[in-house]
């Protein structure tokens, strides 16, 4: 027992275990992000060399999968060499190469977190998680609870917050929350702090952070999830107040509780006890050969990718001949956008089609009709000042009385079972022979109902509404039509009608149903937005004031709003009444091309199900993929993001004769108009965290699914109406289920841009944020110069050139036989 | 049409051993051998049941073959079919057909896929075997399958912790359940000298001649037959295991937790119900079980901020409404009442997901946000009380702890003196020489023998606590369950004329699981560089299929389970135990739970749970 000079600032330790928490957001509102982004301040494989040594992750597939994908063909040779030649120079060669593909290693992977809490077992034989966790999770997921228990929690303490409500619980009943007396007067005691408790816990100040940590990360997703709470406490529509220190605070009086329980009131604490201090989390860390090994076959097995891509995308040759368009469509800037995009030109060639984030450039608040509440209709980080309301709705929401509390009451429940428990049977039978939509569906269509109005247009009489001014004005308007249409190079040669498409999904049993629908709508169908932006720049007004500006926009053109659903495939078109009669002859056409077009995606989504035969008609696979949208026993509606690889900004033709699978984010950019890359600017500072964000969580979820993915979806139990977790006293399960990422290639976002490097340099150096993205590696950054063709690389804060290795793609005219025979990922291909 | 009953036993049984020959990835294949099977069994029992009501429900009883038998003992497979029966098949064959289609799709790629059907059939089987069982011995095979069917699913995610931990306590509840027939089956073979059928019971006049001259005997068989349907259907006190149960796929919750195992207690009382119709005192108990079931757990699902949990507690709660009608007697009523609750529970967990969805959509178009005020006058407390016990699930799930579990760990220390060396110096000398005396010269005076009877039991009894508590070698452990079955023999050579063929049939199955066992255990702590003690979980299945495999049935064979002659051995042990020797055939049928408690164990330890290098199951399909 010496004394300590580290000392223990309460404040201090709690940050620093904020940032590592999982900073996953409640079910409805599931956002996708970095898993690591507490290490993305350092370069990419140091940030996972850090992670995997103190808290014990996979980071990267193992060293056998990599081995097999070598066997397969799925990594280059080629480029397995050149990645050695690069970083460890040829003097090394052999035995690098040896230890890739022979050598054995030990891959236990051994933590440093936990190590110091292990002693409770050895010195007191005392296991705290299995006596703490249970009760600690029911008292918190009770609190928190959205709407599943049919008692409340007693006296929320609405203002005080967590630990107020559990001191008023504790005075006001005849059973205390404690099974010693200790713990209680301490929990009612004022003075009490995380800290004079740790002191009785741990004695030692120096080891209290790690314990702290310790203790955390035993249960990172309940962490996670009150810390997120804290700060978003309006993500939960009955919002409560939660603070991390008063979940660790009564944690620890739980520990105090135990071993009191166990030891009487005298225990040593354990920092005394111990006599070998356990390892500091976050001392140095050292790199280990296996550590060497797998960076390197992570950097193999993603160029083998890129390097496709790159050949595939200078191999093109552009020629611009300005073509009357049939029609032109603004889609979302989402991978499963892109395949449907190639389609419907490939259905259509006259057609042109673009993307950009699905809120399409308006930002604002939507009210549904008779709805308590208001959803964002925008990125998440973003805060409108706008309210959109929806008047007019006509269709209902219905009512399923399985989720009604009545069952759960015992006379009522005996009432219940026996005269709608033979109506289950019947539901179940239905359910499984012939699934149709039902109120259990989460229903893309239903968020905005299609004969609604919505109030867009600003009325200077009206007030504004909890500081929200509802509607927009013209100028408002305005700005947002140009600044869109102008980032994403359509300034021209306009078709006589333009769609905006926005993206939903539908599922049903599905608890990550909000990951499912539109990332740059918050979550929600992007329906409203594509509405709203078509209103816009439909509104004479708008387009004089437009015209004022020199942004002309022939009258004859109209834009029309639409969404597509990525589960079922299917598209539907609002305010069609108010297309001109000539319009209205070729939307006609245009729908018919539209759901060729879906067939065709359907068709190719399919191939990665094997429960569907895709050799049969498109109509029948169709149906079969509308099917499983509305399946209770289907955990795989659709696939998502998996695949995701890639993010491209530049004009269409960069990647009009490519087939990229499904694999692509794209963003629909002209570098001729953006000469000072302004526009490129905000895509990047968009597309960088999003899609970054995306494929960064996917390829953690899949490379460590037991750690930081969700595990099994199979047999998650719904939590409050805001987390999975598994079973009854498990922790709760942020990431992603196995079942969504099982068929995704772990590697990280290839950005290729096209423009010059130099602006592209600058550009991306003028946000801090976005900057970090780029030069740590966490995304990777291609350019390609639009008059030379050359391909060059980001790399260590410039571009480099990089010469493909893959000279030749494959050439095929036709896509179907290949879709037919690949289950797995389809190589670039270049198309004519 | 009596030979219409054997296809519900063979249909599934056909189904799970084809099921156990397919290999692991042919996905397609098991999946439509498991719909075949319980889509066939659906069929017939489509038609058989139209045809046996249009010959107005006759009560049927099929008796079968006699598995053994001397003079006074007969161990025989016998069935039984009436209303009773004919509402569990029909709705048994309703949900697992329903069930079994609906997981075809749901665990698609799962790994495991396999398992979970062969889980699936044989869970079925011995659901059918339990319902249609003719008497005790029947059923006991049936229970058993299903106790260890669920085991296996509860733990079917077996690298992860908790589900593996819960599948032990659940099948530990069971095995209480368990020991409530063996005590049953045991006096019963006092009270009519014979293996009664259930048909027998339903002849008033036999029964109450029987009864009326020994009320208590009847009293305790009752009794017993209570304890094990309480601790099946999730009463009280046992029912805090119902949600901790469901921690596996959720249809294999929603069949098993949600719908038919759960309503098994409540079939076993249907069955049952003429021996004890007209004990006043048993139906006050379970009238006033299954009332005070209903309020508590009521009060429990109330809190639940789980959807599992809460429909779990809701389901029991109305399992103790049927316990309450069938004690006063409105059997039609109680199976009505089970159908309903079996497929209204089984929906609500299969659609459990979708309530995100749908509640969070509601709240949306319906919140009215909480304006409680703080009050803290008498009543509040009250409520606040409840509400803070409710939480604390009535400390259900500890009751059984602190009265049952933690007596036996307290035993730790005091048999620490059991070790390798002790077992073989001291034990097996002991036992050769308590050998010598009963077979070959045995001491005259019942009354001595009846206490070194007791005595050798007790050892018995020490050395399965022992093997229970036991942390460090798995071997240690199991060589004591064996060798505890043998002292378990040598005692009853003392107290009753247990002839060398009996003990044959008893210990040749130990004996035999026994070497397997050890083998195996002795094969894998070659293999494994670290030890294999038993006071951590180990996770071995992934890298021994074949050994986890023949260990867990060699653990089967050692617990008595109906795969080795000792299932038949352990009956005819307690037949040989008068009915006045209370003592001793509670330490035997003590040893007997604590037996399979540990085997299971060790099984669990050495096999299950998360192993150290193996994070996650690398996708079977590469797509």
């Amino acid at each position: 027992m010496e004394s300590n000079t580290i000392s223990f600032d309460e404040q201090e330790s709690i940050q620093r275990l904020r940032n590592y928490l999982p900073a996953q957001a409640v079910l409805k509102d599931f956002v996708h992000h970095n898993t690591l982004h507490a290490f993305q301040k350092l370069p990419f494989f140091e940030a996972l060399k850090k992670a995997s040594t103190i808290f014990g992750y996979r980071v990267t597939l193992s060293l056998e999968e990599f081995r097999t994908l070598f066997q397969k063909g799925q990594i280059s040779e080629a480029i397995l060499d050149q990645k050695i030649l690069d970083k460890k120079g040829r003097a090394k060669f052999r035995y690098w190469k040896n230890s890739l593909l022979e050598r054995d290693y030990n891959n236990v992977v051994s933590s440093r977190i936990g190590q110091l809490r292990e002693n409770w077992k050895a010195f007191y034989k005392i296991n705290l998680n299995k006596i703490v966790h249970p009760f600690l999770f029911r008292i918190i997921s009770s609190y928190l609870d959205q709407g599943i228990a049919i008692r409340k929690f007693p006296l929320t303490g609405l203002e005080d917050g967590f630990l107020e409500a559990l001191i008023e619980l504790e005075k006001n009943a005849y059973s205390s929350l404690f099974k010693t007396r200790r713990a209680k007067t301490l929990l009612l005691d004022s003075d009490t702090t995380i800290s004079s408790l740790l002191k009785i816990l741990i004695g030692d100040e120096s080891l209290f952070e790690q314990y702290l940590f310790d203790q955390q990360f035993a249960h990172p997703g309940w962490s996670g999830m009150v810390n997120n709470i804290e700060h978003n406490p309006n993500s939960l529509l009955d919002p409560k107040i939660v603070s991390l220190k008063d979940f660790i605070l009564f944690e620890l009086l739980l520990e105090i509780d135990a071993l009191d329980q166990k030891l009487g009131e005298n225990w040593e604490p354990l920092g005394y006890k111990i006599e070998e201090k356990p390892d500091e989390l976050f001392s140095t860390i050292v790199s280990t050969e296996l550590s060497e090994v797998l960076e390197l076959w992570q950097d193999a097995f993603e160029w083998t990718y890129y390097d496709e891509v790159l050949a595939g995308v200078r191999a093109q040759t552009i020629q611009e001949k300005p073509k009357e368009k049939s029609f032109q469509a603004l889609f979302c800037i989402d991978d499963r956008e892109y395949s449907f995009r190639r389609n419907i030109e490939r259905t259509d060639p006259n057609s042109e089609t673009f993307a950009t984030p699905g809120f399409f450039g308006v930002e604002f608040y939507f009210q549904p009709e008779n709805s308590k509440f208001y959803t964002k209709a925008c990125p998440a980080p973003v805060n409108p000042n706008y309210l959109v309301k929806e008047v007019a709705r006509k269709s209902v929401h219905q009512k399923d009385f399985h989720y009604s509390k009545h069952a759960h009451f015992p006379i009522r429940g005996w009432l219940i079972t026996q005269t709608m428990g033979f109506w289950s049977a019947f539901k179940l039978f239905i359910n499984i022979f012939k699934p149709s939509i039902s109120p259990a569906t989460a229903y893309s269509f239903q968020h905005m109902d299609k004969h609604s109005k919505l109030s867009l247009e600003r009325d200077s009489a009206q007030p504004t509404e909890g500081g929200l001014q509802q509607g927009f004005s013209i100028e408002e308007m305005a700005e947002r039509v140009e600044n869109t249409l102008k980032s994403i190079g359509l300034v021209d040669n306009f078709a006589p009608i333009i769609y905006i498409v926005g993206h939903g999904a539908s599922s049903v049993n599905n608890t990550h149903y909000a990951g499912y629908d539109c990332g740059a709508c918050c979550g929600r169908p992007g329906a409203v937005n594509a509405r709203a932006f078509s209103y816009m720049a439909n509104h004479p007004r708008v387009r004089a004031l437009l015209q004022i500006n020199g942004f002309t926009i022939p009258t004859t053109t109209q834009f029309l709003g639409g969404m597509h659903d990525t589960t079922r495939d299917e598209i539907e078109f609002y305010d069609e009444d108010l297309l001109s009669p000539a319009n209205a002859s070729l939307h006609t056409k245009n729908r018919a091309i539209f759901l060729d077009a879906l067939e065709i995606n359907a068709k190719e989504r399919a191939r990665r199900f094997d429960t569907i035969n895709i050799k049969k008609s498109l109509k029948k696979i169709h149906e079969k993929v509308k099917k499983r949208s509305v399946s209770l026993f289907e955990p795989r509606p659709e696939l998502n993001h998996a695949t995701n690889a890639l993010c491209i900004v530049g004009r269409g033709a960069l990647t009009k004769k490519l087939f990229l699978d499904r694999r692509p984010f794209m963003n629909s950019y002209d570098y001729r108009i953006d000469p000072e890359g302004n526009y490129l600017l905000s895509i990047l500072n968009a597309a960088a965290p999003v899609c970054g964000g995306i494929n960064l969580e996917y390829y953690f979820s899949r490379v460590d699914n037991a750690k930081l993915g969700a595990g099994t979806k199979l047999s998650h139990n719904v939590i409050g109406l805001f987390a999975v977790a598994n079973g009854v006293d498990g922790d709760l399960r942020p990431g992603l289920p196995s079942q969504m990422v099982e068929v995704h290639d772990p590697i990280r976002l290839l950005f290729v841009v096209e423009h010059y490097p130099e602006v592209v340099l600058k550009t991306i150096q003028r946000n801090k944020a976005t900057y970090e993205w780029f030069i740590n590696n966490w995304v990777h950054l291609a350019v390609i110069n639009p008059d030379t063709r050359e391909v060059s690389v980001f790399k260590g804060g410039s571009f480099h050139p990089y010469s493909p290795l893959k000279s030749e793609l494959p050439q095929i005219s036709e896509i179907f036989p290949f879709i037919e025979n690949n289950q797995g990922n389809i190589p670039v291909i270049q198309t004519s | 049409m009596e030979n219409t009953i054997h296809l519900f036993i063979v249909i599934p049984l056909v189904g799970f051993i084809t099921s156990l020959l397919i290999p692991y990835k042919g996905e397609a294949l098991i999946s439509k051998v498991a719909f075949t099977a319980v889509g066939l069994n659906l069929m017939v029992c489509m038609a058989f049941i139209p045809i046996w009501a249009i010959q107005r429900f006759p009560a049927l009883n099929i008796k079968d073959l006699s598995i053994y038998q001397t003079a006074n003992y007969d161990f025989f497979i016998d069935f039984y079919f009436d209303e009773v029966s004919a509402i569990y098949l029909l709705v048994g064959a309703i949900l697992t057909f329903l069930v079994t289609i609906y997981s075809r799709y749901y665990l698609h790629r799962e790994s495991g896929y396999k398992r979970f059907f062969s889980t699936i059939l044989f869970f079925y089987l011995g659901f059918n075997i339990t319902i249609l069982s003719g008497n005790f011995e029947t059923l006991f095979i049936g229970w058993e399958i299903l106790g260890i069917s669920s085991f296996l699913l509860i733990a079917f995610y077996r690298n992860r912790h908790l589900p593996v931990k819960n599948a032990v306590k659940v099948f530990t509840i069971y095995r209480i359940g368990d020991v409530g027939i063996l005590l049953a089956i045991w006096m019963s073979h006092h009270l009519w000298h014979e293996n009664i059928t259930f048909q027998q019971l339903t002849n008033y006049e036999l029964v109450q001649k029987v009864l009326s001259s020994h009320y208590s005997l009847g009293i305790f068989i009752s009794l017993m037959i209570l304890i094990a349907a309480a601790a099946k259907s999730a009463q009280l006190p046992f029912s805090a295991w119902l949600p901790r149960a469901m921690e596996g796929p959720t249809p294999s919750s929603a069949i098993f937790y949600g719908s038919l195992s759960v309503h098994i207690g409540a079939f076993l009382l249907m069955r049952t119900f003429p021996f004890w119709e007209h004990q006043f005192l048993i139906r006050v108990l379970i009238g006033g079980l299954g009332l005070s079931t209903t309020v508590i757990t009521s009060l429990i699902a109330r809190v639940q901020p789980t959807i599992k949990s809460q429909i779990a507690y809701a389901s029991a709660a109305q399992i103790g409404i049927i316990f309450f009608e069938i004690a006063i007697g409105l059997e039609k009523l109680a199976l009505f009442h089970f159908a309903g609750n079996a497929f209204f529970r089984t929906y609500q967990l299969l659609i459990s997901p979708s309530v995100v969805t749908y509640l969070i959509r509601e709240q949306f178009y319906n919140f009215v946000p909480d304006t409680r005020k703080i009050k803290n006058n008498t009543y509040q407390k009250l409520r606040n009380t409840i509400y803070l016990l409710s939480l604390k699930e009535w400390h259900l799930d500890s009751v059984i702890f602190r009265f049952f579990f933690k007596p036996l760990k307290k035993t730790r220390k005091v048999l620490g003196f059991l070790n390798l060396k002790n077992l073989l110096y001291f034990f097996v000398p002991l036992y050769l020489g308590g050998f010598y005396f009963s077979y070959i010269n045995q001491p005259a005076s019942p009354e001595i023998r009846y206490y070194l009877a007791v005595g050798i039991a007790f050892l018995a009894l020490l050395m399965v606590v022992k093997a229970f508590n036991e942390r460090t070698s798995s071997r240690l452990a199991w060589l004591l369950i064996a060798l505890a079955h043998f002292f378990i023999d040598l005692s009853i050579t003392f107290n009753d004329q247990f002839n060398a063929e009996e003990t044959f049939v008893y210990l040749s199955g130990v004996f035999f699981s026994g070497i397997l066992g050890y083998g195996c255990l002795h094969k894998i702590k070659a293999f494994e560089h670290h030890g294999i003690g038993l006071n951590q979980f180990h996770g071995l299945v992934h890298r021994y299929r074949l050994i986890a495999f023949l260990f867990l049935l060699s653990s089967l064979g050692l617990a008595g389970f109906p795969i080795t002659s000792t299932f038949f051995g352990e009956d005819i042990i307690l037949t040989h135990i008068h009915e006045d020797q209370m003592v001793l055939a509670f330490i035997v049928a003590l040893t007997f739970i604590i037996t399979g408690i540990s085997v299971i164990r060790i099984y669990a330890r050495i096999f299950l749970g998360p192993h150290i290098q193996f994070f996650q199951e690398k996708p079977e399909l590469t797509a």
